[in-house]
C-alpha cells in the first residue's frame, strides 16, 4: 500500500450555531476513486469545499502528498494540487471565447502571464490539454458551437493542466448522456491507472457502481461509514438516510393495485399521441397513457424528452401529429392554456423554470404555489392572503415538506424541500395530465423516496408522464417505463423495458 | 518552582469568563443584528427626519406650510416618472424614455391648445394617447423585435426628444410663436389647462401633489396587493418560470411600458400647465432625477428592490435635501453633485447593509 496522497484528520467546520463537519477523517491514495455520498446538507459539499480551498476548517489539519495542506484560496489550492470540476459547467466557461481560449482560460487569468500570447502558440499549447481528455475538435471555433459533455471535457482539460494530485468531480454525470457518461467514466479510469486520486460526488448509483473503488457516507457532518468494493449500494443507501429503504413487497402491491384500478376505470387512454413528430427531421411515434398511470420516458439529456413535455404543456410546437385529451383534441396554444385545462408541467432545473429568486417579494412557500392559479382564486385580482395560506399548509403536510410555516423564504429550504414545493406546487389544484421534467434533480435519496410515496398516493386522480435520465429513478417511480431518444420512442427497446418495470 | 505557583487567575478559571464572555458577546452580537435589521428598514426615512430637523432648525421658514407643499409640487412631476420607471424595474425592464414621453407630451398638450385651439380636455386626452402609444411602441420593440430593454428605450428617448422640436422647427409654443411655414399661432391656454398645474386645494396643497398622491396610492396597490402586480414582479424575477406557470408575460410586459408611458405624459401634462407653454428644453434632466428616485426606493423600508413607495420617498428626499440647502444658501451648481451622492450612498447602503444582513441570519 502506498502513503495517502491526501489525508483529512479530524477536520471540523462550524457555521454559526450549526455544525457542518464534525471531526471528519478521510485518506485517499494515488490512483483511488472514492465516492463521497451524501443526503443533501449532510456536509458533502462543505468537505469538497474546504478541500478545494473555498473554506478554511475550523479545526483539524490537512495533508497532501506528506506535506501540510493550508490553502489560502481556490486558485492556492490548485496549485498546491487538489483541482476541482463543479457540477454547473456555466460558470466555469466563457461561451463566446474559442475552445483554445477557454482551455487556457486559468493561464490568461493569472496576472504573471506574459500580456501577449499569439493565437497559434495558444492553438499549440491548448491542444494537449484537448488531447489528454481525448476532445478531437477544431479549437478557434467558439466553445458554446460545443456540446454541452464537450464543454465539460473542456473544464475537466482544465483542471488537469496543473497535473493535480487529486481531481474533486462534483456531479460530473448530471448532464451527460449514457456514452457520454461511459466516455468520461474511460477518462476516469486512465487517469486512475496515472496515479490520480480521484474524489468522486454523485447522486447517482450508477455512476459510483461503474467507477468508485470505496464508498465514504457522510450523514449530519460525520462519516458514518467507509465501504470497500465492491459495494452493497443498498446498505449504503440506507446507511446514508439511516432509514431503511421502502419495501419492495409494498411497491408491488401499490404498483398491481394502481394497475387493476387502470384497468377497471379506464378502457381507453385519458392522454394519447398519434403520428407525433417533434421536429420535422425525427420518426413519428405514437404513445397513450391511462388515468391513474404513472409512465416514465426514459432517455438522455439532450434527446428530446424536455422538447415532448414542452409540446404536451403548449410551451412548444410538435413539427406534425395530433394528440388527444380524454377523447377530445389537444391544441394548448400556451402554458395558461394548459394549465387551465388541468395540463401541469413541473419543468427541470427548478431554479430556471419554476422558482423566483429572493429579490421577488413573494418567492415564499405559500406565494410559489400559488402563482400558477392566481386568476384562478382572484378573479377581481385583489390577493387574499387566507386562501393562500390554507393551500400552503395543505401542501406542507401532504409533502412532508420541513419548515417553520408557509412563508418560509424558497433559497432557505433544501434542494430536496424545494422541490417538494415545485412538486406540490401542481398539486394544489387537481389535474388531469401531470408532467413531470426529471423531479428528482439535486435531490437526495431520503427526499426522492418520499416524493415518490406521494406521486403514487395521488397517482389514481391522473395521468402522469415523469420525464427521466437516469433508469433507475424511472423504474423506482413508473408503472411502465418507454425509451425515449433521438426526438422518438424507441420502438425496438420498449417492449423489452416494459417487461422489467415493476412485472 | 516559584513561577510555576503564580499561575495568572484567568488561566486557572478559564472556563467560566470564557463562557460568559463568548454569551455576553453572542447577546451583543444579536443586538447589533437586529439594530442592523431596524436600520436596513428604517434608514432612509430616519435620515430624512435628520434632515429636515437640521433644516427647521437652521432655517424656520422651512417648516412652513407653503414651503413644505412647493417641495413637494417640485418634485411631484420627478415622481410621477419614477413610478412609472418602478413598474418596468419591477417588470424586469427599465423605461429610459419617461423624460422625452414627458417632454414631448407637454409640447403636445401646448400644440393642440395654441396651433389646433383644442380645449383642456383634448390637450389632455392627446398627451395620454402619445403616452400609451410611446409605451406600445416600446413594448413593441422589446416584446416582438427582442431589442433589448435599456437599448429600446434609449432609441425611443432620442426619437421622441428629436420628433418634440419638428412640429414647430425647434422653437418654444406659445401665442405668437411663429410655425416654420410662416404662420403665427393664435391658440392660447385656457385656465382650465391651466389650473390642472396652478390651482391649489383648499388654498393649500397643489393639484399635482394630489395627482402625485392619488397615483401612488393607486401603483402601491396595484403592486404590492393585486396579483397584476404580483405577475410584474414574478416576470422581473424570472420570467420562463412566470411564463411555464400560465402567466402571458409578453402582455404584461407591454403593459407595464403603457403605464410608464402614460403616467409619464401626465407628468408631461402638468409641465405645460404649470409653464404655460411649449418648452423645448422642458423635461431635460427628469430622466436621471427619476431613475435616481427609483433608485433611492431600494433603500426605504428594506425593499431592496423596485417599489412604489419607496420611488416618491426617494424622491421627496432629493427635493427636501435641494430645497434646504438653497435655504441654507448652498449653490445652484452643487445640486447635481448632492443628488450624486445621496445616489451613490443609497445604493451601497442597501446592497451592502442589506447582504450582510442576510449572511448573519
Amino acid at each position: 500500500m502506498t502513503a495517502p496522497i491526501l489525508t483529512v484528520a479530524a477536520v471540523s467546520k462550524r457555521f454559526g450555531p450549526t455544525v457542518a463537519l464534525d471531526r471528519v477523517d478521510l485518506s485517499i491514495r494515488a490512483g483511488e476513486v472514492v465516492a463521497l455520498m451524501g443526503a443533501n446538507g449532510a456536509g458533502k459539499s462543505t468537505l469538497v469545499k474546504i478541500l478545494s480551498g473555498v473554506y478554511g476548517p475550523d479545526g483539524g489539519e490537512l495533508w497532501l502528498r506528506g506535506q501540510p495542506f493550508r490553502p489560502a484560496s481556490p486558485h492556492d489550492a490548485k496549485q498546491l494540487g487538489i483541482a476541482t470540476v463543479h457540477q454547473s459547467i456555466a460558470d466555469a466557461v466563457v461561451p463566446t471565447l474559442s475552445i483554445a481560449d477557454n482551455l487556457l482560460l486559468d493561464r490568461l487569468c493569472d496576472p504573471t502571464s506574459p500580456w501577449r500570447v499569439p493565437p497559434a502558440v495558444r492553438r499549440q499549447t491548448a491542444a494537449p490539454l484537448a488531447a489528454r481528455v481525448g476532445l478531437d475538435v477544431d479549437l478557434t471555433a467558439p466553445l458554446a458551437s460545443l456540446s454541452l459533455a464537450s464543454q465539460q471535457l473542456v473544464t475537466l482539460a482544465r483542471a488537469l493542466a496543473t497535473r493535480p494530485a487529486l481531481l474533486i468531480l462534483d456531479e460530473p454525470t448530471a448532464s451527460l448522456s449514457a456514452p457520454e457518461a461511459e466516455r468520461l467514466f474511460g477518462l476516469i479510469d486512465r487517469l486512475r491507472a496515472e496515479g490520480v486520486a480521484i474524489l468522486l460526488v454523485s447522486h447517482r448509483l450508477g455512476d459510483l457502481r461503474r467507477v468508485a473503488g470505496r464508498v465514504t457516507i457522510v450523514r449530519d457532518g460525520r462519516i458514518v461509514a467507509d465501504l470497500p468494493a465492491p459495494i452493497d449500494f443498498d446498505a449504503a443507501v440506507e446507511t446514508m438516510i439511516g432509514r431503511p429503504l421502502r419495501s419492495n413487497a409494498a411497491a408491488d402491491t401499490n404498483a398491481n393495485a394502481t394497475a387493476a384500478a387502470a384497468a377497471t376505470a379506464a378502457s381507453s387512454a385519458c392522454f394519447s399521441v398519434r403520428d407525433l413528430q417533434l421536429t420535422s427531421a425525427s420518426v413519428p411515434f405514437d404513445l397513450d397513457v391511462q388515468r391513474g398511470e404513472i409512465v416514465a420516458i426514459a432517455g438522455p439529456v439532450g434527446g428530446g424528452k424536455s422538447r415532448f413535455a414542452r409540446a404536451i404543456f403548449g410551451a412548444g410546437r410538435a413539427a406534425s401529429g395530433t394528440m388527444t385529451l380524454d377523447g377530445k383534441a389537444w391544441r394548448p396554444r400556451s402554458p395558461a392554456d394548459a394549465i387551465r385545462a388541468g395540463v401541469f408541467l413541473a419543468g427541470e432545473d427548478r431554479w430556471r423554470t419554476s422558482l423566483f429568486p429572493d429579490s421577488v417579494p413573494f418567492a415564499s412557500i405559500a406565494g410559489t404555489l400559488s402563482f400558477p392559479f392566481l386568476s384562478r382564486w382572484f378573479k377581481y385580482g385583489g390577493l387574499k392572503r387566507a386562501r393562500e395560506q390554507r393551500a400552503a399548509l395543505e401542501a406542507i403536510e401532504r409533502f412532508g415538506i420541513r419548515c417553520t410555516g408557509p412563508d418560509d423564504r424558497l433559497n432557505r429550504l433544501s434542494g430536496g424541500n424545494q422541490q417538494k414545493v415545485v412538486l406540490a406546487r401542481w398539486h394544489t389544484q387537481p389535474a388531469r395530465l401531470l408532467l413531470l421534467d426529471e423531479p428528482f434533480q439535486g435531490v437526495d435519496a431520503g427526499a426522492r423516496a418520499d416524493i415518490v410515496d406521494t406521486l403514487r398516493r395521488h397517482a389514481q386522480e391522473r395521468a402522469t408522464l415523469v420525464f427521466v435520465s437516469d433508469l433507475e429513478e424511472a423504474f423506482e417511480i413508473a408503472d411502465r417505463v418507454v425509451r425515449f431518444d433521438r426526438a422518438t420512442l424507441d420502438r425496438v427497446s420498449q417492449s423489452d423495458f416494459t417487461s422489467h418495470a415493476r412485472s | 518552582m516559584k513561577t510555576s505557583t503564580s499561575i495568572p487567575p484567568e488561566v486557572v478559571s478559564e472556563t467560566h469568563p470564557v463562557e460568559h464572555e463568548r454569551s455576553v458577546r453572542r447577546g451583543r452580537l444579536r443586538g447589533l443584528h437586529g439594530l442592523r435589521a431596524h436600520l436596513e428598514r428604517t434608514g432612509m426615512l430616519l435620515v430624512l427626519a435628520l434632515l429636515v430637523i437640521v433644516f427647521a432648525v437652521n432655517q424656520p421658514a422651512f417648516l412652513n406650510i407653503d414651503n413644505l407643499f412647493s417641495i413637494l409640487q417640485a418634485v411631484s412631476i420627478v415622481a410621477l416618472l419614477g413610478i412609472g420607471v418602478t413598474v418596468t424595474l419591477a417588470a424586469g425592464g427599465f423605461d429610459l424614455s419617461v423624460g422625452s414621453v414627458a417632454a414631448s407630451a407637454q409640447m403636445a398638450a401646448s400644440y393642440v391648445l395654441i396651433v389646433w385651439h383644442g380645449n383642456a380636455f383634448e390637450a389632455v386626452v392627446a398627451c395620454l394617447a402619445l403616452g400609451i402609444a410611446a409605451g406600445l411602441f416600446n413594448g413593441f420593440l422589446i416584446t416582438r423585435l427582442r431589442v433589448p430593454d435599456q437599448l429600446a428605450t434609449l432609441g425611443t428617448l432620442f426619437l421622441l426628444a428629436g420628433l418634440q422640436l419638428i412640429p414647430t422647427g425647434g422653437r418654444s409654443l406659445a401665442t405668437g410663436t411663429i410655425l416654420p411655414d410662416g404662420t403665427e399661432t393664435t391658440g392660447t391656454f385656457p385656465d382650465a389647462f391651466l389650473a390642472l398645474g396652478r390651482l391649489r386645494l383648499f388654498d393649500v396643497v397643489p393639484l399635482p401633489v394630489v395627482v402625485l398622491a392619488v397615483l401612488t396610492v393607486v401603483a402601491c396597490i396595484v403592486m404590492e396587493t393585486t396579483r397584476w402586480g404580483r405577475v410584474i414582479y414574478a416576470i422581473g424575477g424570472n420570467e420562463t418560470a412566470a411564463r411555464l406557470a400560465g402567466a402571458p408575460t409578453a402582455r404584461y410586459r407591454i403593459a407595464a411600458y403603457v403605464a410608464s408611458g402614460a403616467i409619464a405624459s401626465l407628468g408631461g401634462v402638468l409641465i405645460a400647465a404649470r409653464v404655460g407653454r411649449g418648452d423645448v428644453s422642458a423635461g431635460h434632466s427628469m430622466l436621471l432625477d427619476a431613475v435616481a428616485a427609483a433608485l433611492v426606493g431600494y433603500a426605504v423600508w428594506g425593499a431592496k428592490r423596485p417599489n412604489v413607495f419607496g420611488t416618491v420617498v426617494g424622491a421627496v428626499f432629493v427635493g427636501v435635501l435641494l430645497n434646504g440647502l438653497t435655504m441654507l444658501n448652498a449653490p445652484y451648481y452643487m445640486q447635481d453633485f448632492i443628488k450624486g451622492v445621496l445616489l451613490v450612498g443609497a445604493l451601497a447602503f442597501t446592497f451592502s447593509v442589506g447582504r450582510a444582513a442576510d449572511r448573519h441570519a
